[in-house]
C-alpha cells in the first residue's frame, strides 16, 4: 500500500480569480485594460460626436492646401504659396535650429559657469552664483520677453549706420547688429565647393586616424607623437591648402613663385654685402647696420619699383589669369537706403529666443556640471597628483570621465527642456513649429484637433529619439558590475 | 672642560623668544584678499575682468534706482520730475518710474477681483500655512490639525469663489459617503472591488444627489425669504441711487480739484522745460514744486479712486438689487410658463412622424439631413430650448435669492500672482495622488498597468506645457460630451495636474528606487499584502526622500505659470502687458519686469533654499 498523498488536484474555481494570488493579477489587469478601453472609447465617440455637431471631419488633407501667409524668419524656401505641409516643415525646421543653437551655448555657458562656481576666487564664484540663482528663480517667458525688449529698445537702428559718423559695423565690415536683427555674412557655394567639403571630410577623418594611432603608440610607449593642436593644424592647412589652389591653381603657384623670387633677391644681396662691407673703414656695427640697410633698399627698389612692372610683363606675356575665385566665398551685408541688404538677417526674435534659452538652461547646467564636479572625490586627484600628473591631465584623465557619467544624463533631459521650451517662441513672434502649424495653421484652418495632433507627435518623437540616444549612451558608460 | 665651553658659548639661546606678530600678509584681510582674489595670475585677471562686470552693472543701476520716481500718476508726469530732478537730456533713462508698482501693485497681485473680497484670497493664503504645517513640520505641530488641512481645499474653494456655505459640505458629504462604502464593501468584496464601489457611489452623489439637494436647500431658503429679500431689495432701489449721486458728486469735486492742481503743475512743468530749453540749471525748488505738487495730485485721485471703487459697489449692489426684484417679480410667471411650455413642447414631438421622434440638434447641424425633415424638427428643438431656458432662469433666480455666504466671484476676474499660486497649489496638491498611482503603476509586475502608466508618463512629458495648454482651451471640450462647457481656470488647472503628475510620478519613482530591496523584501516577511505594505512601509519613506523633489517640481510649476497668459488669463505678465495698454503706463517695461520678476525669485528662491534645507535634514546618514 501507498503512504503517497498527491496533492489535491483542485479543479479551477471561479473564486481562484479573486482570492489566489497566482490569477489575481491577471483579474486585475483585464479589469484594467477593460476600464482603459472604455474611458478612451468615451473620449473617441465623444470627440466624433462634437466633430459632428460643428459639422467638421477628421482630415489631414488641409496640409496641402494654400497656406496663404508669410513666415519671416526661414532656412528653406517658402512664400505665401506654398502648402501647410511646406508651413509646418519650415516650422520645425526653425524649432530644431534654435534648439540646436540654443544647446551648443547654453552647455558652453553651463560649463563654464559651473566651473567658476567651483572656483577659488571668491569674487568670481559669488557672481556666478548670482548668475545661477537668478536665472533658474524667475520664468523663462520674463527673461525671453525682457531679452527681447533689450534688443529692441537699447541696440541702434539700421538708419543710425548711415553716414561717416554713424554706428559702424563689426569684424571688417561684415557683421552689422542692430535693433532688429543682426545680419551675418552669407556663404556662397560656388562650383567646386563639394569637392572642397570632401577634402574637409577626408582631412577630418585622416586626422582622426592618425590621432588613434598616435594614442595606440602613447600606450605602448608613452610618447605623444601627434598632440591634439596638430590635429587641428593638419586639418586647417589640408583644407585651406586646397582652398587656395581650388581658388587658382597657377595664381597660387605663381604666388609661391614670386615668395621665391623675393627670398632669392634677398639671399644674394645678403652674400654681396657680406663681401663688400667687410672692407670698408668704419665700426663693426656701423657695418652690420649698412649691410643690412643695403639689403633692405635692394628689397624695397624691387618689390616696389621692379616687381610690379615684371611681374605684370609676365603675367600677360604667359596669359595667367588674374583672379582669385575660390568655390566658397562669403557675401557680406551692406548698408542699402535705410537697411541692410544681402547677408543672413537673424531677427531679433531669434536672437533674443536663443539667448535666453542659451542663459536659462545654462544656469540648470551649471548646477549639474558643479555637481558632477563634487561628486567625483577628492581622493581621486590627490591619487592622480601623487602619480605625478599636472593638474590639466588630472582634469582631463582622471575627474572629468567621472565626473561626464553623472553629468551626461541630466544635461541631455536639460537639452529636452530646452527643446520644449523653444515652444515660447510664441512670446517674441518667432515662428516655430507650434507658432506655424499649431498656431497660424490651426487659426486660418480651423483643425484644432489635427494640428496641435501633429504638433504633439512632434514633440514626442524628438523627445524619444532623444531619450534613446541617451539610453544608449548611458548603458555604454554604465560602471561593468558584476 | 666641554662643559664649560658649552656654558660659554654665546650663540646657543637659554630662553625663548617672545612670541612674534605673523607677517602682516598673512593675516587678516591681507591674506583673505591674497588667497581669494590674486593668488595666480588668472585669478587676478580674472578678478578684475568681475570687478568691471560689477562696476559696469553697478553704475548703471545705482543712479537709476536712485533717481527713480515712486508718486505719480502717469509716466508723462515720472518723466517730467525726471527731467527737474535730474538734469539729464533725456528723461526717461535717468531714472526708473517705479510709480506704476505704487499705482498698480495690488492689480499685479489680485487681478480684477473685487476689492472689498480681498480679505478673502487673503485669508485663503493665509490658511494655506496652518494647513501646510503638518505636513512641511510634522515634528512641532499638533497632529490633530492634518483633519484642518484635509478640509482646507474646499474652505479655499469657497473662499475664493463664494457661493452658499452649503455647497464645500455637500462635497464633503460625498467624499463621506465614498469612505463609508469603502469601510463596508472592502471587508465584503475586497479592497480594489470595494475601492471601486465607493467611487462609483460618490460619483453618483456629486453628479445627480448633490445638484438636486443644492437646488432645494437654495428653494427652501429663497422661499422662506421671498417677502424680506423683496422687501430690502426694494429698499435698497430707492436709498442706493441717493447715495451713489452724493459719491458722483463729490468725485466730481475731486475731479475738478485735480484739474486746479494740474494746471499750477504743468505751470510748474512748463517752467522746468523753457529752463532746461535756454541750458540752464532747475532750481532744487522748482523741482520740490514739482514733485509736491504731483504727490498732492496723487493723494486726491487716490481718495477719488476710493470713491469710484465705492460707487462702482453700490452701483453693483443697485443692480443686483434690480435682477433680485425683477427675478422676484417674474419668478411666478416663470413657474406658471412652465408646465405649459412642457407640454407644448412633448406635444410637438410626439406630433413628429416616427423616425424623426428621436431627432437632436446634430440631426439639424448634420449636411446629409433631408432640409424637409430639418424644417420640421427645427421648431421642436425650439419650443424645448425654450422649455431649458425657463428652466435654467428660474434656478438661477432661486440660487439667487437663496444664496447664504459669500458672494460668488467669476473666474474672469482672477489673476496676478494670485492666479498664478492657485493654479500651483491646486495642480501640486492633486497631482500627488495621481503622480504616487503612477509611480507605483510603473512599478508594478502587471504587464497593462505598467506599460499604460509609462505611456501615459512618457507621453504627457514628451510634449511642452504650452501645447497641453493649447489642448485645454481648445480641444477639451471635444473630448467631453456635448454640451459640457466650464471654466477656463478648471480646465487649466486639470491640464496642469495630469502635467504635473507626470513629473511627480518620475520624482516618486526615485524616491522608490532609492529604498533599499530589504525594505520591500520585509514588508512581504511581516506577510502584508501589497497595499499595507505600501502604504505603512514603502511609501512614507519614498514620499519622505522625494520632498525636496517634489518642492523643485512645484518651483517649475510655479514659474511656468506665467504660460497661461499666452491662452488668455490673467497671469502677471499678460496684467503688465495690460497695464501697458493703458494710456497712462504706455512706455513702461523695466520696473514692470523688475517687480514681477522680484517677486518669482522670492516665491521660488525661498522654496529652493526651504528644499535643500530639507535635504539635509532628512539625509540619515547610512553610507
Amino acid at each position: 500500500m501507498t503512504t503517497f498523498t498527491d496533492p489535491p488536484k483542485e479543479s479551477f474555481r471561479l473564486s481562484q480569480l479573486i482570492y489566489d494570488t497566482r490569477y489575481r493579477s491577471l483579474t486585475i489587469q483585464v479589469i484594467a485594460a477593460i476600464l482603459i478601453v472604455l474611458s478612451l472609447s468615451w473620449l473617441v465617440s465623444n470627440t466624433i460626436e462634437n466633430l459632428r455637431i460643428l459639422g467638421k471631419d477628421f482630415n489631414f488633407g488641409f496640409l496641402f492646401s494654400r497656406a496663404g501667409y508669410d513666415i519671416n524668419q526661414r532656412i528653406i524656401e517658402y512664400s505665401a504659396d506654398s502648402t501647410h505641409g511646406r508651413a509646418a516643415l519650415v516650422g520645425i525646421l526653425n524649432t530644431l535650429a534654435v534648439a540646436v543653437l540654443g544647446c551648443v551655448l547654453a552647455t558652453v555657458i553651463g560649463v563654464v559657469m559651473g566651473v567658476l562656481r567651483l572656483s577659488n576666487n571668491w569674487i568670481v564664484a559669488r557672481l556666478s552664483a548670482v548668475y545661477v540663482e537668478g536665472f533658474r528663480n524667475v520664468p523663462l517667458l520674463l527673461w525671453i520677453i525682457a531679452i527681447f525688449a533689450v534688443l529692441s529698445e537699447s541696440l541702434p537702428q539700421p538708419r543710425d549706420f548711415r553716414g561717416d559718423d554713424g554706428v559702424s559695423m563689426l569684424f571688417a565690415d561684415s557683421v552689422a547688429i542692430t535693433g532688429r536683427g543682426t545680419y551675418i555674412p552669407a556663404p556662397v557655394f560656388g562650383d567646386g565647393a563639394l569637392a572642397l567639403i570632401a577634402v574637409f571630410i577626408v582631412a577630418v577623418g585622416g586626422a582622426i586616424f592618425l590621432r588613434r594611432q598616435s594614442i595606440a603608440k602613447q600606450e605602448e610607449t608613452g610618447r605623444e607623437p601627434l598632440s591634439v593642436l596638430a590635429v587641428f593644424g593638419i586639418v586647417i592647412g589640408v583644407t585651406g591648402l586646397f582652398y587656395c589652389l581650388q581658388g587658382g591653381l597657377i595664381i597660387t603657384l605663381f604666388t609661391l613663385v614670386k615668395l621665391a623670387v623675393l627670398a632669392a633677391i634677398g639671399a644674394v644681396a645678403w652674400a654681396f654685402q657680406a663681401r663688400v662691407v667687410k672692407d670698408l673703414p668704419i665700426p663693426t656695427a656701423a657695418q652690420t647696420a649698412a649691410g643690412v640697410g643695403f639689403v633692405i633698399a635692394v628689397l624695397g627698389v624691387w618689390m616696389f619699383w621692379l616687381a610690379p612692372t615684371v611681374w605684370t610683363g609676365v603675367q600677360s606675356a604667359l596669359g595667367l589669369s588674374t583672379e582669385f575665385a575660390p568655390s566658397l566665398t562669403f557675401e557680406k551685408p551692406y548698408l542699402k537706403g535705410f537697411n541692410f541688404a544681402d547677408g543672413i538677417f537673424l531677427r531679433n526674435s531669434l536672437l533674443a529666443l536663443w539667448i535666453a534659452l542659451s542663459l536659462y538652461t545654462g544656469a540648470f547646467i551649471a548646477e549639474i556640471v558643479r555637481a558632477g564636479i563634487l561628486s567625483v572625490s577628492k581622493g581621486q586627484s590627490e591619487a592622480s597628483f601623487a602619480l605625478g600628473l599636472s593638474p590639466n591631465r588630472t582634469m582631463n584623465l582622471v575627474i572629468l570621465p567621472q565626473a561626464l557619467r553623472v553629468i551626461i544624463p541630466p544635461l541631455i533631459s536639460q537639452f529636452l527642456n530646452l527643446t520644449k521650451n523653444s515652444s515660447l517662441a510664441i512670446a517674441v513672434g518667432y515662428m516655430d513649429v507650434r507658432s506655424t502649424l499649431g498656431g497660424i495653421t490651426v487659426n486660418q484652418t480651423g483643425r484644432e484637433l489635427e494640428g496641435l495632433l501633429l504638433v504633439g507627435v512632434f514633440y514626442l518623437v524628438t523627445s524619444l529619439l532623444i531619450a534613446a540616444v541617451m539610453n544608449v549612451y548611458n548603458n555604454s558608460v554604465k560602471l561593468k558590475e558584476r | 672642560m666641554s662643559e664649560s665651553n658649552a656654558k660659554d658659548l654665546s650663540y646657543v639661546r637659554t630662553e625663548m623668544l617672545p612670541q612674534a606678530e605673523p607677517p602682516a600678509a598673512e593675516i587678516g584681510a591681507a591674506k583673505w584678499v591674497r588667497e581669494n582674489l590674486f593668488s595666480s595670475w588668472t585669478n587676478t585677471i580674472l578678478t578684475l575682468l568681475s570687478l568691471y562686470v560689477v562696476y559696469a552693472v553697478l553704475s548703471g543701476l545705482v543712479p537709476w534706482l536712485f533717481n527713480s520716481v515712486w508718486v505719480a500718476g502717469s509716466l508723462s508726469e515720472c518723466r517730467e520730475i525726471l527731467a527737474a530732478t535730474t538734469h539729464s537730456t533725456d528723461g526717461h533713462s535717468a531714472g526708473g518710474c517705479f510709480a506704476v508698482i505704487t499705482n498698480r501693485w495690488l492689480q499685479l497681485i489680485f487681478g480684477f477681483y473685487p476689492v472689498e473680497f480681498y480679505w478673502r484670497p487673503i485669508s485663503a493664503f493665509v490658511l494655506l500655512f496652518v494647513a501646510l504645517a503638518p505636513i512641511l513640520f510634522s515634528d512641532r505641530v499638533p497632529r490633530q490639525l492634518v483633519w484642518f488641512s484635509a478640509l482646507y481645499p474646499f474652505l479655499a474653494t469657497w473662499l475664493l469663489w463664494g457661493g452658499s456655505f452649503w455647497v464645500p459640505i455637500l462635497v464633503i458629504i460625498g467624499f463621506v459617503i465614498g469612505a463609508v462604502v469603502f469601510r463596508f464593501a472592502s471587508n465584503v468584496i475586497g479592497v480594489a472591488a470595494g475601492f471601486g464601489a465607493a467611487v462609483v457611489v460618490a460619483f453618483v452623489w456629486w453628479a445627480s444627489l448633490m445638484p438636486i439637494v443644492n437646488d432645494g436647500l437654495h428653494r427652501m431658503v429663497a422661499n422662506s425669504r421671498m417677502d424680506s429679500a423683496l422687501a430690502t431689495a426694494t429698499e435698497q432701489l430707492e436709498t442706493l441711487p441717493v447715495q451713489i449721486a452724493e459719491l458722483e458728486a463729490s468725485r466730481d469735486a475731486l475731479t475738478a480739484e485735480i484739474a486746479t492742481i494740474e494746471a499750477a503743475k504743468n505751470d510748474t512743468a512748463a517752467q522746468v522745460e523753457a529752463l532746461r530749453e535756454a541750458g540752464e540749471e532747475v532750481p532744487r525748488d522748482l523741482a520740490r514744486q514739482l514733485k509736491s505738487q504731483i504727490s498732492a495730485m496723487e493723494d486726491v485721485r487716490a481718495d477719488r479712486s476710493d470713491i469710484s471703487v465705492l460707487i462702482g459697489q453700490l452701483q453693483g449692489q443697485n443692480s443686483s438689487a434690480r435682477t433680485l426684484a425683477s427675478n422676484i417679480e417674474n419668478l411666478p410667471v416663470w413657474l406658471a410658463e412652465l408646465p405649459e411650455q412642457e407640454a407644448a413642447a412633448k406635444e410637438l414631438r410626439d406630433a413628429l412622424p416616427d423616425h424623426l421622434r428621436n431627432a437632436t440638434v446634430i440631426f439639424v447641424r448634420d449636411d446629409e439631413s433631408d432640409p424637409n425633415d430639418v424644417a420640421l424638427v427645427q421648431p421642436v428643438l425650439d419650443a424645448e430650448s425654450a422649455v431649458t431656458s425657463t428652466e435654467i432662469a428660474i434656478s438661477g433666480a432661486y440660487n439667487r435669492i437663496g444664496l447664504t455666504g459669500l458672494e460668488p466671484v467669476s473666474s474672469r476676474e482672477f489673476g496676478g500672482f494670485m492666479l498664478a499660486i492657485i493654479i500651483g497649489v491646486a495642480s501640486i496638491g492633486l497631482s500627488l495622488p495621481l503622480g504616487v498611482m503612477l509611480a507605483l503603476g510603473r512599478q508594478s509586475d502587471m504587464m497593462i498597468v505598467k506599460w499604460c502608466s509609462v505611456a501615459f508618463i512618457e507621453i504627457i512629458r514628451g510634449v511642452p506645457l504650452i501645447v497641453w495648454l493649447f489642448t485645454a482651451s481648445l480641444l477639451l471640450t471635444y473630448f467631453l460630451p456635448p454640451g459640457t462647457n466650464f471654466d477656463l481656470i478648471l480646465r487649466v488647472i486639470i491640464m496642469v495636474t495630469l502635467f504635473s503628475a507626470a513629473y511627480i510620478a518620475e520624482v516618486i519613482r526615485g524616491g522608490l528606487a532609492a529604498l533599499e530591496k530589504g525594505q520591500y523584501e520585509a514588508a512581504d516577511a511581516l506577510g502584508l499584502d501589497y497595499w499595507k505594505s505600501m502604504r505603512l512601509i514603502i511609501l512614507p519613506q519614498a514620499l519622505k526622500i522625494s520632498i525636496p523633489g517634489i518642492v523643485n517640481t512645484f518651483i517649475g510649476l510655479f514659474k511656468d505659470t506665467t504660460l497661461v497668459g499666452i491662452i488668455g488669463l490673467l497671469d502677471p505678465l499678460a496684467l503688465s502687458n495690460a497695464i501697458r495698454a493703458t494710456t497712462e503706463w504706455n512706455g513702461v517695461y523695466w520696473e514692470l519686469f523688475i517687480f514681477i520678476g522680484l517677486m518669482f525669485f522670492i516665491f521660488c528662491y525661498s522654496m529652493g533654499r526651504y528644499s535643500m534645507s530639507l535635504e539635509k535634514k532628512l539625509q540619515r546618514g547610512h553610507r
